[in-house]
C-alpha cells in the first residue's frame, strides 16, 4: 500500500502580536496517512488540526516541514495537487444564491471535468446524497445536514482521490449525522483515501482505520483504534450482571489482570448461588485513550464544540 | 496550468454574474444612480445636456462596475465560499482576474445600454469608435481593479462599501463630469489628474466629441496604467491574508 499524504516536521508558527511570542500552532508533525484508508485527526479545540488541514491544501503556508499528496511536492506541485483532493471545511460554503445543481455543476466546471461528463455527474450525486428532490432548491433553503451533505458532494465532484473532511458531522441532528457517517463509509469502499478531522470519539472510533492524536500542535499518539486501546493504561474489565435481591440487575466488575476467564470465574465463584443475567467484557474505549493522553474530559470537548447536535452515533 | 487559470477565471466571472451581478437591484443601481446625477445638472443648466454624455458614461462604468464589485470578494471571504476558490486549481492573480472579469462585464453591459440610449438621442455623429470602445474597456478594468482592491483590503461588506465612497464620491466631483477640471483651482486640479475618472472622462469627451489623439492615447495609457497597479496591489494585498 502507498502512501496517500507524507508528512514530515510540518510547523506553522502564527505571529500574534510584537509584545507576544509566536504561537507554534503546529509544532514538527510527522505521518503518513495510506492510500485508500480512512484516517482520523482527533485533538481539543486549538490543537492544531484546522491549521495541519488548511497547509496540506494550500490555504496556507507551512513554516517548515516538508509534505507530499499523492506523491507530489505541497512546495512544488501545489496546483497538480489541488486539482486531486477535495475540501470539505469545517462550515458549510457552497453559493447560497445558487442551486444545488448549480453548485455542483460549477464545482466541476472549477475542475475541468469535461462538460459532457457535468450534468449525469451532478445528478448522480444528488441521487447519491439523497438531493436528488432538491435539485433546484437554492443552497441557502436548504437544511443543514443537506447543506453538509451537497458540500460533500461538491468535494468529490471531481472524484478526487483524497478527500479532507473538518469536522463533518459537526452540529448535524441525528439522522443527517448517521447518514454522512454511511456516506463516508461508502467513500473508503470506493477506494478514495479520506483524512477525517472529527471531535466525536465514536464516530472517529467507527469510521477510521488509524488515527492521530493532537495536542498542542504536537502528535501524541498514532496507531489503529485497536492499538490505540491495547496501548492504553487501563485494562479490560469485566462485568458481570446478577439478580439482585429485590429482583433488579446487579452490576459487578472485575479487572482482567489474567485473562477474561480466570475473571469470570472468580466473579461467579465470589458471587456463589445467584443468577447470572449477563457476562460481558469493557475494553478501553477511544475516549478512555484520548482522556488519558490528552488529560482532557471528552465531554469538555463536545462542549467546546457548541452541543452535541451530532454527537450521538447511530449507524 | 494556463488553461486552468483561464478556464477558473471564465467560470468565476460566469458564477458571480448570474449569483450576485444580474439581480434588478444591481442593474436599476447601476443604471438610475448615474442617470439621476445627470439629471439634476441638466434641470439647473439644460443648455447643453449632450456635453453631459461623457461624464454620464464614465459615472455609470464607475458604479456599475464597482458597487458589486467592492463587496462580492469580502462577502464571500465572510461566508467562507472564496475558500472554494483558493482551494482550485488555478493561479491566485487568476482568481481575482476571474472576479474582476465578472464586475467588467456587468459594468459594461450595463454603461452599453445607457450609451445606446445616449446615442439614440443625440446621434452618433462624429464618434471615433475606437477610442470609445477602448475608453469603455479600460474604464472598466480599471474601475473594477480598484473595486477589487477595496474588496480584498477589507473584512466587512460596510467598510468596503465607506472604502469605495471615500474614492468614488471625491472622483465625481473633480474627475471633470460636472466642472471642467480646467476650471478648478490648481490643487484641487493637481487632485484631480490622480483619479483614474478623470482619464475616462475625458476619453469619452474624445470619442464623443472630438479630440487630439494625443489626448486620448495619454488617457487610455493612464487608464491601463491604473488597471495594472491597481490588479497588481488586489493581488498583493490578497496574497498576504494567505498566512
Amino acid at each position: 500500500m502507498t502512501e496517500a499524504i507524507q508528512v514530515a516536521g510540518l510547523t506553522k508558527v502564527f505571529t500574534v502580536a510584537k509584545d507576544h511570542p509566536p504561537l507554534r500552532a503546529v509544532d514538527g508533525i510527522d505521518f503518513t496517512v495510506r492510500e485508500g484508508e480512512v484516517f482520523g485527526f482527533l485533538g481539543p479545540n486549538g490543537a492544531g488540526k484546522t491549521s495541519t488541514i488548511r497547509m496540506l491544501t494550500g490555504l496556507s503556508h507551512p513554516t517548515a516541514g516538508t509534505a507530499r499528496l499523492l506523491g507530489l511536492d505541497l512546495d512544488k506541485d501545489l496546483p497538480r495537487i489541488k486539482k486531486r483532493i477535495g475540501v470539505v471545511p469545517e462550515a458549510s460554503n457552497l453559493y447560497d444564491e445558487l442551486t444545488a445543481f448549480d453548485n455542483l455543476i460549477f464545482a466541476m466546471q472549477l475542475y475541468g471535468v469535461p462538460r459532457a461528463e457535468r450534468q449525469p455527474r451532478a445528478d448522480a450525486l444528488l441521487e447519491r446524497f439523497r438531493l436528488g428532490e432538491k435539485c433546484d432548491a437554492p443552497f441557502a433553503k436548504l437544511s443543514r445536514g443537506m447543506k453538509r451533505a451537497l458540500t460533500i458532494a461538491a468535494a468529490l465532484a471531481h472524484r478526487p482521490p483524497l478527500i479532507f473532511l473538518d469536522e463533518p458531522t459537526t452540529g448535524l441532528d441525528v439522522m443527517s449525522a448517521r447518514n454522512l457517517r454511511q456516506m463516508i463509509a461508502g467513500l473508503r469502499d470506493e477506494g478514495v483515501t479520506v483524512f477525517l478531522t472529527t471531535h466525536y470519539l465514536e464516530e472517529a472510533e467507527r469510521l477510521c482505520d488509524r488515527v492521530a492524536i493532537i495536542v498542542k500542535g504536537r502528535i501524541v499518539a498514532l496507531d489503529t483504534v485497536a492499538g490505540l486501546r491495547s496501548g492504553a493504561q487501563q485494562k479490560t474489565l469485566v462485568e458481570i450482571t446478577l439478580e439482585g435481591a429485590d429482583g433488579q440487575p446487579e452490576r459487578k466488575r472485575v479487572e482482567c489482570d489474567d485473562g477474561v476467564e480466570s475473571a469470570v470465574q472468580r466473579l461467579l465463584s465470589e458471587n456463589n448461588g445467584r443468577h447470572v443475567l449477563a457476562v460481558d467484557t469493557l475494553r478501553p474505549s477511544l475516549e478512555d485513550v484520548f482522556v488519558q493522553l490528552t488529560g482532557l474530559n471528552a465531554e469538555v470537548m463536545l462542549s467546546e464544540k457548541g452541543g452535541k447536535g451530532g454527537g450521538s452515533v447511530g449507524g | 496550468m494556463l488553461a486552468d487559470d483561464l478556464r477558473g477565471m471564465y467560470y468565476i466571472a460566469l458564477k458571480d454574474l448570474k449569483a450576485y451581478y444580474f439581480k434588478p437591484p444591481n442593474i436599476s443601481w447601476g443604471i438610475l444612480f448615474p442617470f439621476a446625477f445627470i439629471l439634476a445638472f441638466a434641470i439647473r443648466d439644460p443648455g447643453d445636456v449632450r456635453s453631459l454624455v461623457p461624464g454620464l458614461l464614465a459615472l455609470t462604468v464607475l458604479f456599475s462596475t464597482s458597487s458589486m464589485e467592492t463587496i462580492v470578494i469580502v462577502f464571500e471571504r465572510r461566508i467562507g465560499s472564496l475558500e472554494r476558490l483558493l482551494l482550485a486549481p488555478l493561479r491566485l492573480p487568476a482568481m481575482l482576474a476571474g472576479k474582476l472579469l465578472g464586475g467588467m462585464t456587468f459594468g459594461l453591459t450595463v454603461t452599453l445600454v445607457v450609451l445606446v440610449v445616449a446615442l439614440a438621442i443625440f446621434g452618433a455623429s462624429g464618434t471615433n469608435w475606437l477610442v470609445l470602445a477602448m475608453a469603455l474597456l479600460l474604464s472598466a478594468t480599471a474601475f473594477s481593479a480598484m473595486g477589487a482592491l477595496v474588496s480584498v483590503a477589507v473584512k466587512e461588506v460596510f467598510e468596503a462599501q465607506t472604502l469605495a465612497n471615500f474614492f468614488r464620491f471625491p472622483m465625481m466631483f473633480l474627475g471633470g463630469i460636472f466642472v471642467p477640471v480646467e476650471s478648478l483651482p490648481p490643487m484641487l486640479q493637481i487632485l484631480a489628474r490622480l483619479l483614474p475618472l478623470t482619464y475616462s472622462v475625458e476619453a469619452f469627451r474624445v470619442a464623443l466629441s472630438g479630440g487630439s489623439w494625443s489626448t486620448a492615447a495619454l488617457d487610455l495609457g493612464v487608464l491601463a496604467a491604473f488597471s495594472v497597479v491597481l490588479f497588481m496591489l488586489a493581488v498583493r494585498t490578497m496574497a498576504r491574508r494567505i498566512e
